[in-house]
């Protein structure tokens, strides 16, 4: 009777988990990451079997042991054969999970030729991507309105699991990845896909993953990389082959298309105003962070914009280091990473805003012939 | 107190301790040269002691190919251009081929700098032999300058089945503040 | 130094009688007054990381940023581990090896009693370097206690410096006091005291004191490696000058993993001296408790790399490392069964030691489940990192260590002070803490296996409900430990008088002294057996 009660309880465990519970390891939707899944239950499952039997012994020695019930001590104190058996017994149960454990192990480190490769890059506190073999590169930031993190605005299903741009791949093949950082250690980190790897500066590492079902999955990056490193989510959205040719032509398109824009855009100059508005975006979105929105930056760790000599005086280097970052510090070469507009509107904005008012802009012209001097 | 027999020398244990403590201090040092080494003969982390090697003499493989992958990329706040002519290329085992790098100095500044390889996957690494390479030595550019720099290298007929792919990445560095002397001397040249 | 060993045994002329005032605790070469100070120093560490803890449950009690920003929530998750490991329970072993050890073998003192008095008084220094360097311009270090560069180098401000020399004063003063622990081992046991007579607790420290001398000089490499990384132009772990960052890693961890079992070790020698007095039986497989120790001490040279299974490592260094680590799991699961056979047919009690005894064994085995499961590589990669390891290593350390600290502590409170302290209230604290620590801990495997990252000053809404049991859990438990320093304070000040042996079925030399131990015990040595 009572053993029936605990089979059925038990049987009810794994249910429960597969109901895409908040409270065990994802399932996830690739060969490796079930296999995973199986075999983070099968020791789980292992470890409670001792446990019941140990603790079981042990709770029995508490109930009916006891000095209160008027026991006597036994004089015992060893069992050679006793402890034999209870060395080599979790011995042989050691051997039975390092089996799966090995295997497992192993079919992960499949090298067999990747469909695609894509080259993901850490640094404080955003992931790159790019995709070998074609033009399509980009940045992947945090969406999540700053508003909501400091609790003004109702925060939304995915708060700080967004990002503006996901990286797409394709699903039934097999995509490489290669992990790199270019300033602290990060750690990309895909739960669905049983992916992580530390993204080491100067040094790749390798990944792969082969997706089974199309959807969206939501990771985030897990080493300690600094003041935002709650900040730096992963999504990926699996497509279909046929959709994500699709997609990767068409942003190799955009890609194209926008850098002739940018060439046309040259010649145009834009007023303070204009300078300042999208500037103020572009700060508020990439320079916030760390220099303060209000340009104060935190003493010691992020220098302060305003009032700065920089920003006052010397515009050169002022582009300079936007543009090429400065090498030994978090500031990163923005260079890649915003267009010349932005660029030149958040220069005129650092340079003007806070009462840093140089009343000089800054035009995208201007950042290109310092980049192509 | 002359009760306790046996009342070995403190001073003796003390000293042995203490070397042990000062032994494992150097230890800690000494992880670094024996971790170098370790990667060197395991291919630990993609990483190599970068070393020219000789030529191939072995026969080419040529039942199979492998895709060999080139990354580039420089450090933060080097302003430097830096491509790979090609992206990838298709070797057999054994095949020696030359890639160039094309890098670009747009800087009013001449600058030397120094690539650092990293290979995956890291047993790669044993089997990727450079007969000649610009990361060997510090590569100076003067302001506005640009250079093609060839890379030669041939992989290991024994590389083992398993490996389809390898990448090598560079990432370049800035040294010009600690410049070595002959890439110093190579800059005082003119340059056309 | 042979002659400091003299002058104490013959009954120490030159400061017999303790000086009073700020004086006595200065200039003590007394083991009672020096363990007090240990003891007294790590409690209020614990309080002092603990608040800081309280601190990391109040912003993450709710998602959003509400009260810190995340450059001091990183600082306050850095400090929290630094001062729990360095200051709370190290010292907190050190102040029980210092009053128990030379007690238990029937030593007058410790071998080298100066030494002890400054191995004690450089730490107050480390700490409050460590925690100056807090208000410090740009904040106090915001790397984690591990430090992994390049954070902890070109990427950290300027405090660094300041928390490379506290860890260094800290490192020191571990090594003096691991030196003083093997000398007298060595040199004081009283006659007849053989090694296989010596009780666990002094065993488990011999065991222990060894690896501090074997890990805490590499520590302090490392720490120095990231000084002259970031100050002076070395590049151990810089790519860019040749070096390495997972380096960094490979010989933090050659001492980390070390430096776990120095936390755990000594702890087992409390249990097994604490289960048997309450079980009225002779401590089940003492020889096999003694080569457990030592296997686990000799693999945990062997297992560094399983906190590194994700920085890339090629298959047969995942495998080496993690059936090592899995082996480990052997001499422990030996220890958790020889503690349950004591029990077995016992005449079992359950006063205050025997229930955080009892609480400890149940605890650290679930926190030693869930590090056999961390060990497996494949599913690591999952754990990593997130509140998985949290839960597991909270377990092991608060759970296990901090709990074995309070069972010691009111196993031989009577000893210290010669009162009974409040039973009553002392299971009051028991029980508060039993709870509170599950409701604090337990939960955390959840929401790591559901994918949250440790180290976050702010989650995904999905783990909300689950933080905030977390943190009423913490608070609960951070306010029981009050309820211990109450009982601690009452028994000082006065209570039932004890008897020599209060506990009736406790062995041991230190029973055979009057309680309150009076300042000089065993100047005559004892005869063993």
């Amino acid at each position: 009777m009572s053993i029936k009660l605990i089979t059925a309880l038990t049987a009810m465990i794994p249910m429960a988990a597969q109901a895409r519970s908040q409270l065990n390891l994802p399932q996830g939707v690739t060969e490796i990451s079930n296999r995973v899944y199986d075999l983070h239950m099968t020791i789980f499952y292992i470890c409670c079997v001792i446990g019941l039997v140990v603790f079981g012994a042990m709770f029995w020695s508490m109930i009916r042991h006891r000095k209160s019930k008027g026991r006597k001590p036994a004089t015992f104190h060893e069992n050679v054969k006793v402890e034999i058996l209870w060395t080599v017994v979790p011995f042989l149960i050691l051997i039975g999970m390092a089996i799966p454990a090995t295997s497992t192990l192993i079919a992960m480190e499949d090298t067999s030729e990747a469909e695609l490769t894509v080259l993901v890059t850490g640094s404080q506190w955003k992931w790159h991507y790019k995709y070998f073999d074609s033009d399509v590169e980009y940045f992947s930031l945090l969406a999540t309105q700053r508003e909501q993190i400091e609790n003004k605005f109702d925060k939304g299903e995915n708060y700080l699991l967004e990002v503006d741009r996901p990286l797409v791949i394709p699903t039934d093949r097999k995509v490489r990845f290669l992990v790199t950082s270019d300033d602290v250690i990060h750690s990309w980190w895909v739960p669905d896909f049983a992916v992580k790897k530390d993204a080491n500066p100067g040094f790749i590492n390798e990944a792969w993953t082969k997706v089974d079902e199309p959807g969206i999955y939501r990771g985030q990056c897990a080493e300690l990389c600094g003041k935002d490193h709650g900040f730096m989510p992963v999504v990926v959205i699996a497509k279909e082959p046929a959709e994500f040719d699709a997609w990767l032509n068409e942003q190799e398109e955009i890609a194209r298309r926008e850098k002739e824009e940018e060439q046309r855009l040259l010649a145009m100059s834009m007023d303070m105003d204009e300078l300042m508005e999208l500037g103020e975006r572009v700060y508020l979105g990439s320079c916030a962070a760390c220099h303060q929105g209000n340009g104060e930056g935190i003493p010691g760790v992020f220098p302060a914009l305003k009032g700065s000599p920089m920003a006052l005086n010397d515009m050169q280097g002022h582009i300079d280091i936007v543009v090429n970052g400065k090498s030994g510090t978090s500031m990163q070469a923005f260079g890649n990473q915003l267009s010349l507009r932005e660029l030149a509107a958040v220069i005129t904005y650092e340079r003007n805003a806070w009462g840093n008012d140089t009343g000089e802009t800054v035009q995208a012209a201007d950042v290109n012939a310092f980049m192509n001097e | 107190m002359s009760e306790r027999p046996t009342q070995p020398d403190n001073t003796r244990i003390v000293r042995r301790l203490l070397l042990t403590v000062v032994g494992m201090f150097a230890f800690g040092f000494a992880l670094v040269p024996l971790y170098n080494v370790f990667c060197d003969i395991t291919g630990f982390n993609g990483r190599f002691t970068d070393g020219q090697a000789a030529a191939n003499t072995k026969a080419v493989d040529t039942s199979r190919t492998i895709n060999v992958q080139f990354i580039t990329r420089v450090n933060k706040g080097m302003p430097w251009g830096f491509e790979p002519e090609v992206h990838s290329v298709r070797v057999h085992p054994g095949e020696t081929k030359v890639v160039n790098f094309l890098a670009k100095n747009p800087t009013g500044q001449n600058m030397v700098a120094q690539a650092i390889p990293s290979v995956a996957p890291g047993e790669a690494s044993l089997y990727l032999n450079k007969v000649e390479c610009f990361c060997f030595n510090q590569q100076p550019l003067a302001a506005g300058s640009d250079t093609a720099m060839p890379m030669q290298f041939y992989l290991d007929p024994e590389i083992p089945e398993h490996i389809h792919t390898v990448t090598l990445s560079y990432t370049m560095y800035d040294m010009t503040e600690n410049a070595q002397p002959d890439a110093l001397a190579a800059l005082a040249q003119p340059v056309n | 130094m042979s002659t400091v060993v003299g002058e104490v045994d013959q009954h120490d002329d030159h400061h017999h009688h303790a000086p009073s005032g700020i004086t006595r605790w200065l200039f003590t070469t007394n083991h009672k007054d020096i363990g007090s100070l240990y003891l007294w120093f790590s409690f209020i560490m614990f309080l002092v990381g603990g608040s800081m803890a309280m601190v990391i449950r109040a912003e993450l009690f709710q998602p959003g940023l509400q009260l810190v920003d995340p450059h001091f929530f990183n600082q306050m998750t850095t400090v929290h581990g630094l001062i729990m490991v360095f200051g709370a329970v190290m010292p907190a072993f050190t102040g029980l090896a210092n009053w128990m050890i030379p007690m238990m073998i029937g030593a007058p003192d410790m071998a080298l009693p100066r030494m002890n008095n400054w191995s004690f008084w450089i730490l107050p220094f480390a700490f409050a370097i460590l925690l100056a360097s807090l208000f410090m311009e740009g904040g106090g270090p915001a790397f984690g206690w591990t430090f992994y560069a390049p954070l902890s180098t070109t990427y950290s401000s300027d405090s660094t410096a300041l928390f490379v020399f506290s860890v260094h004063i800290m490192g020191i003063s571990s090594i003096m006091g691991a030196i003083n622990v093997i000398v007298t081992i060595m040199n004081m046991r009283a006659p007849g005291m053989s090694y296989m007579k010596m009780p666990l607790f002094v065993w488990t420290w011999f065991i222990t004191a060894f690896l501090l001398i074997a890990v805490m000089p590499v520590l302090a490499g490392a720490v120095t490696m990231v000084l002259t990384d970031k100050y002076f132009g070395t590049s151990f772990f810089d790519a860019a000058g040749g070096g390495d960052p997972v380096l960094f890693q490979h010989i933090f961890w050659f001492f980390g993993h070390p430096e776990v079992y120095i936390m755990i070790l000594p702890s087992f020698g409390i249990i097994s001296a604490i289960i048997p007095a309450f079980s009225r039986k002779q401590l089940f497989g003492y020889a096999s408790m003694v080569y457990a120790t030592a296997a686990i001490a000799g693999l945990s040279f062997l297992v560094w790399a399983h906190h590194m299974f994700t920085t890339g490592m090629p298959v047969f260094a995942e495998l080496f490392f993690m059936y090592c680590t899995m082996l480990i799991s052997v001499p422990t699961g030996v220890k958790v069964f020889n503690w349950v056979a004591t029990m077995w047919r016992g005449a079992i009690s359950f006063e205050t030691p025997m229930l955080f005894a009892l609480a400890f064994v149940i605890l650290f085995t679930i926190g030693g489940f869930s590090g056999l499961m961390l060990a497996i590589t494949p599913v690591d990669f999952q754990y990593h990192d997130t509140y998985f390891v949290v839960a597991h290593f909270h377990y092991v350390l608060v759970s296990g260590a901090i709990f074995s600290i309070m069972a010691a502590a009111y196993y031989w409170l009577p000893k210290w002070t010669g009162h009974m302290y409040d039973e009553k209230l002392a299971k009051t604290h028991f029980w508060a803490s039993l709870i509170s620590v599950n409701v604090l801990f337990f939960p955390m495997h959840f929401a790591g296996l559901a994918g949250m990252p440790r180290r976050i000053p702010d989650y995904s809404i999905a783990f909300a409900d689950i933080n905030q049991i977390v943190s009423i859990g913490g608070f609960a438990f951070g306010l029981s430990q009050l309820i211990f320093l109450w009982v601690v304070i009452k028994c000082v000040k006065g209570g039932e008088k004890a008897p020599a042996k209060p506990w009736e079925g406790a062995e041991g030399l230190e029973w055979t002294v009057p309680s309150p131990a009076p300042y000089h015990t065993f100047d005559t040595p004892p005869e063993v057996k």
